[in-house]
């Protein structure tokens, strides 16, 4: 593959897509596939048919919009976007289009919300607008232009320059230097080298990568190859988890189709560059997406952490160096190659640049996927974004971050969403999901349902983790019976001095975050627990027997 | 050892000591008489950092290192005992003796238990934690051992000692958090193993009382582990 051959075929997909006027793009990722949008599209097409609009019009399926909420979601070329498509409103959709009249009223979605308005996409450029199986779409999109300059034009070390100088962060949650991460791994030396896509996706209510890879693919693809140029490695594997299996399809095809192509393989472009890339899927262990227990994972061992160092990047993978980035940092790089590390490090804050996808879920009006710059404040996440909470509730906490991370409330709205800012006020970046909350939550019950998710996530290798979040857990418990005394606070703060301070693995050392978070903010709620017998939202009480 | 062999000097505890670059800085202490408490780490086997008990702070470095696999460091500065240090050891030790059912009373090991003599060693006249008290399996199928999970702490190194020193990897864990709890072949009765070859190796080197052979009653089961230095030492450099 050279770059004539790749601009032959985005030039070839291009004519065939100009060819016909209108395009239905019909949303084929899970969140409206669980909205029927699979039938949607099949009606759309056999109406098309039936109507012989064959000629100007052509229905495709494309990854997500980003407006889960209002799914099944249908674009009409790109202006016009319908939503709560369910397959009867077919008919209605192709008359309007058949006669060039205006669109369906009552199934139009307006985009000139902040919803809409607000957001600045890069890894989700492609998300809703190409057809995530066919690497034509892909390339026609400006794909692998990246990979093709990379390998024909520029020295790995010149790569890794591009990618320091983006200022480009892990987008798993830590927040490392990707610059940096590489250029320890292309410095460590070993007999070969291996490059790990980390899409083992977890937190509850975050679900970015899952996007990502259902949509477009082949630009994390794109991603890893530029990164293994740039390291020096000639094996990958994507580690997906196994209740992706949309995204684990997806990933098949694009990993076909580009072999198919000679962009994965051996001498790719031409060039003395081979990468091979294989999936291994996740049996639902949280703690596998921490990283030395993913690759435990990976070596076919029990998914347990191991204490660091030595890092992956020194000894990882069958202990070779190993270079271990999120599915959203991939997917950060090829933009960041096309367009220059300074046009990325201009978007952003001074330490935190780019763009985040953000997953935002629970009491807010419009839930579903965003791509925002980071700096963006809180209050316009939640309120102009997400559109404030619904049924005239009050707002009352937002949580990021996941089990790992903290519930801000109201009076941290007005801070800018960078990883600095959150880790200050008690809470992570994590991989970006949101979760809002209304008054009908409680805090303390939200603190034990995430001690509760981290008790059986913990591998239970070390005895913090493994012992700890079970007496955390056990103390929320009491405190959410309304049967706790005083004393119980106080222990229930020493063990998370205990567990954050000893643990083993991340897992262990941030599980207590959402608690530390809770009684930093609301503590008048524990105190109504606990001396009062009272839980403000009405939530504790009764004991509840699943 | 090669001649150039690379020599680190280091403070522990204020006082100036030289270790070569592989060494641990638990390996370190151990020559020179530092006590660092520990329960998975054992002489002779592999070392992986799961009880935190051997935790100590370095200068420099915001969090709490395992000395069990940190390598000394050029001019490192290692504090292995302080009030914070010891706050967190008294823990996680209460935190195990909830865990299961420790009862030294009735006990094989009495006398003879790490757990325990850790514990007085700590000051730990109380624990301030609920007792889970679980129902847990004592498994008595195999001929001449029992494994009674009631005592066992999960340090791991009957799965070590069986896969590095016997060869045999009879013991596994199986299950995750508070239900993790180590197994024999694929979880089933000890007795109907086919890979345990009865060496005794994993009795021997469990900390407390969860292994023991037979016919032992209370406080008569005591730990011979001389067979460990000795089988590393003869099979020199294979193992590494």
């Amino acid at each position: 593959m050279t770059r004539e051959e790749l601009e032959q075929i985005a030039n070839t997909e291009r004519q065939s897509q100009a060819s016909t006027a209108q395009k239905l793009n019909v949303c084929v990722a899970a969140g409206c596939l669980s909205c029927q949008s699979q039938t949607v599209k099949e009606v759309l097409e056999k109406g098309v048919a039936r109507r012989g609009l064959g000629e100007r019009c052509a229905v495709k399926g494309v990854g997500c919009m980003g407006l889960c909420s209002e799914g099944a979601l249908v674009s009409v070329d790109q202006n016009i976007l319908y939503k709560r498509v369910l397959p009867a409103d077919a008919t209605d959709m192709l008359d309007a289009l058949e006669a060039g009249r205006p669109p369906v009223e009552r199934l139009v979605c307006p985009t000139n919300t902040p919803f809409f308005q607000r957001q600045k996409k890069i890894v989700l450029e492609n998300s809703g607008v190409i057809d995530p199986e066919r690497i034509e779409e892909y390339i026609a999109a400006c794909g692998y232009t990246a990979l093709v300059e990379a390998l024909t034009e520029l020295t790995p070390a010149e790569v890794i320059e591009q990618v320091t100088r983006s200022g480009l962060r892990g987008r798993g949650g830590a927040g490392y230097p990707t610059g940096l991460k590489w250029s320890t791994v292309a410095k460590a030396v070993g007999t070969q080298k291996f490059v790990i896509c980390n899409a083992d996706e977890g937190d509850p209510g975050a679900f970015m990568d899952r996007s990502v890879l259902e949509s477009d693919p082949h630009r994390v693809l794109e991603g890893m190859l530029i990164a293994a140029y740039a390291v020096g490695a000639s094996e990958g594997y994507i580690y997906v988890r196994a209740e992706y299996p949309l995204a684990i399809k997806r990933l098949k095809i694009a990993i076909r189709q580009a072999e198919k192509l000679g962009l994965l393989g051996s001498n790719i472009c031409g060039t003395r560059f081979n990468f091979r890339v294989d999936l291994r899927l996740g049996a639902g262990a949280f703690v596998c997406g921490e990283e030395t227990a993913l690759i435990a994972s990976i070596e076919g061992k029990r998914g347990a952490p191991r204490p660091r160092p030595p890092y992956p990047a020194m000894e990882g993978l069958l202990g070779e160096p190993t270079l271990i980035n999120n599915v959203e940092t991939f997917a950060n790089i090829p933009p960041i190659l096309r367009n220059g590390g300074e046009w990325f490090a201009a978007i952003g804050t001074e330490k935190s640049k780019g763009t985040k996808v953000f997953a935002l879920a629970g009491r807010v009006q419009n839930t579903g996927l965003v791509e925002v710059p980071m700096g963006i404040t809180l209050r316009e996440m939640v309120f102009q974004i997400g559109g404030g909470v619904p049924d005239g509730k009050n707002f009352k906490a937002v949580q990021t971050g996941g089990p790992s991370g903290g519930c801000l409330p109201a009076e941290c709205l007005d801070m800018p969403v960078d990883y600095e800012s959150l880790a200050r006020a008690g809470s992570i970046m994590g991989s970006g999901g949101m979760i809002i909350m209304d008054e009908t939550s409680c805090m303390v019950d939200v603190a034990k349902y995430f001690m509760d998710f981290c008790m059986t996530e913990s591998c239970g290798k070390c005895v913090p983790c493994r012992v700890g979040t079970y007496q955390m857990h056990r103390l929320l418990e009491t405190i959410t019976q309304l049967q706790a005394a005083p004393k119980d606070l106080a222990l229930l703060e020493e063990l998370c001095d205990l567990v954050k301070h000893t643990s083993l693995c991340g897992l262990g050392q941030s599980a207590p975050n959402p608690v530390l978070s809770t009684l930093r903010y609301f503590a008048e709620e524990y105190k109504a627990h606990i001396e009062r017998n009272q839980c403000v939202a009405g939530v504790c009480g009764q004991e509840v027997h699943v | 050892m090669t001649a150039s062999a690379n020599v680190k000097t280091f403070q522990i505890n204020g006082r100036d000591y030289s270790a070569r670059a592989e060494e641990t800085i638990l390996e370190v202490a151990r020559q020179n008489g530092i006590f660092i408490p520990r329960l998975c780490e054992l002489e002779g086997l592999s070392t992986v950092g799961a009880c935190r008990l051997c935790l100590v702070e370095v200068k420099g470095s915001n969090r709490l290192l395992a000395s069990c696999v940190t390598r000394v460091e050029e001019g490192m500065e290692v504090t292995t005992n302080s009030e914070r240090l010891e706050r967190y050891r008294r823990g996680i030790v209460e935190l195990l003796f909830t865990e299961r059912n420790h009862v030294c009373s009735v006990c094989v090991s009495n006398g003879h238990c790490e757990l325990q003599f850790l514990s007085q060693k700590l000051d730990i006249t109380h624990i301030h934690y609920p007792y889970r008290f679980p129902k847990a399996e004592v498994d008595a199928s195999h001929g001449r051992f029992v494994i009674d999970h009631n005592r066992c702490i999960l340090c791991n190194r009957c799965v070590r000692v069986c896969d590095e020193i016997e060869g045999a990897h009879t013991w596994d864990v199986m299950g995750r958090g508070i239900d993790a709890r180590v197994i024999t072949d694929l979880n089933q009765p000890w007795g109907t193993s086919d890979t345990c070859t009865s060496c005794g190796k994993c009795v021997h080197v469990c900390p407390t009382g969860a292994l023991f052979e037979k016919g032992r009653s209370v406080a008569e089961m005591e730990k011979r582990r001389n067979f460990l230095p000795y089988l590393q030492l003869m099979r020199g450099d294979q193992n590494g």
